[in-house]
């Protein structure tokens, strides 16, 4: 065991740093970066042009698809490093890391050379299209229906909580070709031009007012045969190789409240006291440390099976259940910490201009997207600790067969 | 970076775990609650012979030299086995003190002794009830005043303990628990399986650990924080797995009640509080090893997470094994019962989220 990057990682990190220091502006806060607005996309799109042109974009993708050729361990540094600096980073993340593995999985060499390039470089931008307003933490229950006519299909349906569907040029989706038959098996995942006109895009207004999800609909939208992802009815296991590459992505990543609470026990006065002097703050201070510590830990442990050539399995599902729940009860004991005036929501008036009130509002949407914590909880017990499915009343019978919410 | 042990770490791992799953087996951990004995007498002689209590102990005292990263996998299995044996007294926290602060005479008169079995020690740092706090007193060279609960302490050879000298500074003291001038008594304790006592000191010869005082104490606290989260860790996976096992193979409303999402979500969440304190004590356990400046913090998130976790575990297999659960007969309370044991030995929860927030502010 040590702490140490390898000469080779060192090196890295040197030259990250540096192109880092000449390209980006250091962060002052550790303040939520809020990825909403025309401008913030724009924004987004000119950072990753500018890393995909100096190589510091995809940098686990190979150099022929517009990536760098380099390791997990690579993109670790990366986002350690990058954390420092005021960057639109995250912006793509749905695209980049689910869309892309997919596409670097199932496209023909041709469409690989086209496409891959153009997302490294955020100059096309892509959307995941799974959810249904009827398949959610059950997904494979989805009913948007791809029909195969002579040399293309044709999409009915709709999809909903697809991250950035305003902006994309293309999503990866997944349709049911064959309600007659299990439902797993009658799914067929494909790539599609949002820019169509069957394609429309309806923005969700989300419970604490922001719009960072959307509805789609497919009105007899066309999709060329050789944008399948997969054979015809293998759209399931394509769907779970993109949400698997999903985990170490987003497990290093999963933001938890903990830094900004830090920061506020250091730095707030309240009746001329510290908080910090406050016993029950301390207590939560040392509880939520050591758990926010576990995660870190975890995620080392993680990589470092990544480096011995692993993979990170389920056990990334506990970060995201951990983070999810720890960043709502901090933003809840913030406010509870600013007493009466805690109801505030004033970037002007509120400390840490509101981020807490906008946490407590936002933070109940984490605990469900990517995985409700209820479906993470059954990951865990049934792939991790190999405990029993429930019965179930899907199983042994058609999709159209399955029973449904009386209408 | 690297976090996890090499395999030559998991080899000595696997060979304790074989060893100590016969050796030190649910009957054995029984027969000294049953008998009413300190502790496994047979057992604790196999493991001297096997080499363990001389493991980090230098060549140069009649040691194996070898660090932390092998003593905490033994520790793990200790855990996991509920051995009823005082190896955490007289080596994570006597043979460390001697080893670190002891003057040259006393590292050549203990440290191969406690390599070799042929002396059990360990440490007497608290009062009564409450925190840490220190009245006893050094007069002239010895020792006057009372020591509870003191683990290990009607059995151990000799005691680590704090004490005031004549300038009221706390230093640590070596005290021959055989002299006459020690009164020495067994206290009922929540887990029957590690002794506790009472130790009273009236005008005992103590003699000066060399130099050392609290700052020394607070380091040999944190190095046995992260050696005893191990034993805590372990005990975590036993019981987790006890329940595991247990609920799939109990059938109700025609079904094994693993499969049912109030259970599955439990284990779920035990599952959880093992990951994120097992992964704190390797973090631990590479910060001991490699003397990194973050240790102190390091040892008290080990040590917080650790028995949170042993606490959640270990309730919630009584709570999953139903009825059953709350007898005697089960071991789920082998496992509750050690939980609370090591939740107290070297300052509770209270004592080391202060720690942890102390350290980060």
């Amino acid at each position: 065991m040590d702490f140490q990057d390898t000469p080779e990682l060192a090196a890295f990190r040197s030259d990250v740093k540096t192109w880092l220091d000449a390209n980006a502006t250091p962060r002052t806060d550790k303040l939520h970066m809020g990825m909403e607005g025309d401008t913030a996309f724009h924004e987004a799109k000119a950072w990753y042009k500018k890393k995909a042109d100096d190589g510091f974009a995809c940098l686990t993708w190979p150099k022929e698809y517009g990536g760098a050729g380099l390791t997990s361990l690579h993109e670790v540094v990366w986002t350690q490093e990058v954390e420092h600096y005021k960057t639109r980073d995250a912006h793509f993340v749905i695209g980049i890391g689910n869309c892309g593995p997919a596409i670097m999985h199932f496209a023909s060499e041709d469409m690989k050379r086209q496409l891959l390039p153009r997302m490294a470089s955020a100059e096309d931008v892509w959307c995941q299209l799974f959810s249904e307003p009827s398949a959610g933490s059950d997904v494979a229950g989805l009913r948007t229906r791809a029909e195969f006519d002579g040399d293309k299909w044709i999409l009915n349906g709709q999809k909903i909580w697809t991250s950035g569907a305003q902006y994309s040029d293309y999503g990866v989706v997944l349709t049911r070709n064959d309600p007659t038959i299990s439902k797993y098996r009658g799914l067929t995942l494909f790539m599609i031009d949002m820019r169509q006109s069957g394609v429309e895009v309806r923005p969700i207004k989300q419970m604490d007012g922001g719009g960072h999800f959307n509805e789609v609909f497919f009105h007899d939208a066309i999709v060329p045969d050789d944008y399948r992802l997969g054979e015809v009815g293998g759209g399931w296991t394509g769907a779970l190789t993109v949400l698997m590459s999903e985990r170490l992505a987003i497990s290093g990543v999963q933001p938890t409240g903990f830094p900004q609470f830090l920061d506020l026990v250091k730095s707030l006065e309240l009746n001329g006291q510290p908080i910090a002097n406050d016993p029950i703050v301390r207590d939560r201070l040392a509880t939520w440390y050591s758990q926010y510590a576990g995660l870190q830990a975890v995620n080392k442990r993680m990589l470092t099976a990544v480096a011995k050539g692993g993979i990170a399995g389920a056990e990334a599902s506990l970060g995201k259940l951990i983070g999810a729940v720890m960043n709502q009860e901090i933003a809840n004991f913030a406010c509870q910490i600013f007493g009466p005036a805690g109801i505030i929501q004033d970037a002007q008036l509120s400390p840490e201009r509101a981020h807490f009130q906008e946490q407590v509002l936002f933070s109940p949407g984490v605990r469900l997207a990517g995985g409700t914590d209820e479906v993470m909880r059954n990951i865990l017990a049934e792939q991790v600790l190999g405990l029993p499915q429930e019965p179930r009343a899907d199983k042994g019978i058609a999709f159209q067969d399955i029973p449904t919410a009386p209408v | 970076m690297n976090l996890e042990f090499s395999e030559e770490q998991l080899f000595i791992r696997n060979q304790a775990r074989a060893f100590l799953s016969q050796e030190s087996s649910a009957d054995v951990v029984r027969s000294v609650i049953d008998t009413e004995t300190s502790f496994d007498q047979t057992l604790w002689q196999k493991i001297v012979d096997l080499g363990w209590t001389a493991m980090s102990i230098p060549e140069t005292y009649g040691g194996l030299g070898l660090g932390y990263l092998e003593l905490c996998v033994i520790a793990e299995e200790l855990g996991r086995s509920l051995a009823p044996v005082p190896f955490s007294s007289s080596v994570y926290l006597a043979t460390e003190a001697i080893k670190s602060w002891g003057t040259e005479a006393q590292k050549q008169h203990y440290l191969p002794k406690l390599a070799a079995g042929k002396l059990i020690g360990t440490l007497a740092i608290n009062e009564g009830l409450g925190a840490q706090s220190v009245a006893m007193r050094i007069i002239d060279g010895k020792a006057c005043g009372g020591k509870i609960p003191v683990p290990d302490g009607d059995i151990a050879d000799f005691v680590i303990m704090t004490a005031r000298d004549e300038n009221n500074r706390v230093g640590l003291y070596v005290v021959d628990l055989t002299d006459i001038a020690i009164t020495r008594e067994v206290v009922a304790s929540m887990d029957p399986t590690r002794s506790q006592a009472r130790v009273t000191c009236d005008a005992t010869p103590a003699q000066a650990l060399g130099e050392a005082g609290e700052a020394q104490l607070t380091e040999l606290l944190d190095r046995a924080a992260v050696l005893l989260a191990f034993e805590q860790i372990g005990g975590c996976q036993a019981a987790l797995d006890m329940g595991i096992a247990y609920t799939k193979e109990r059938f109700a409303f025609g079904r094994a009640i693993a499969s049912f999402q109030a259970i599955k979500h439990k284990f779920a969440d035990m599952y959880v509080a093992l990951e994120l304190a097992r992964a704190n004590a390797y973090y631990g356990v590479c910060a001991l090893s490699s003397d990194a400046p973050d240790l102190p913090l390091a040892a008290a998130v080990a040590r917080v997470s650790a028995t949170d976790a042993y606490y959640l575990i270990s309730k919630e297999n009584i709570q999953a094994h139903g009825g059953m659960g709350f007898t005697w007969e089960f071991d789920c309370h082998l496992y509750y019962r050690r939980a609370q044991l090591l939740s107290g030995l070297i300052g509770t929860q209270l004592t080391w989220k202060e720690n942890i927030t102390q350290r980060l502010l």
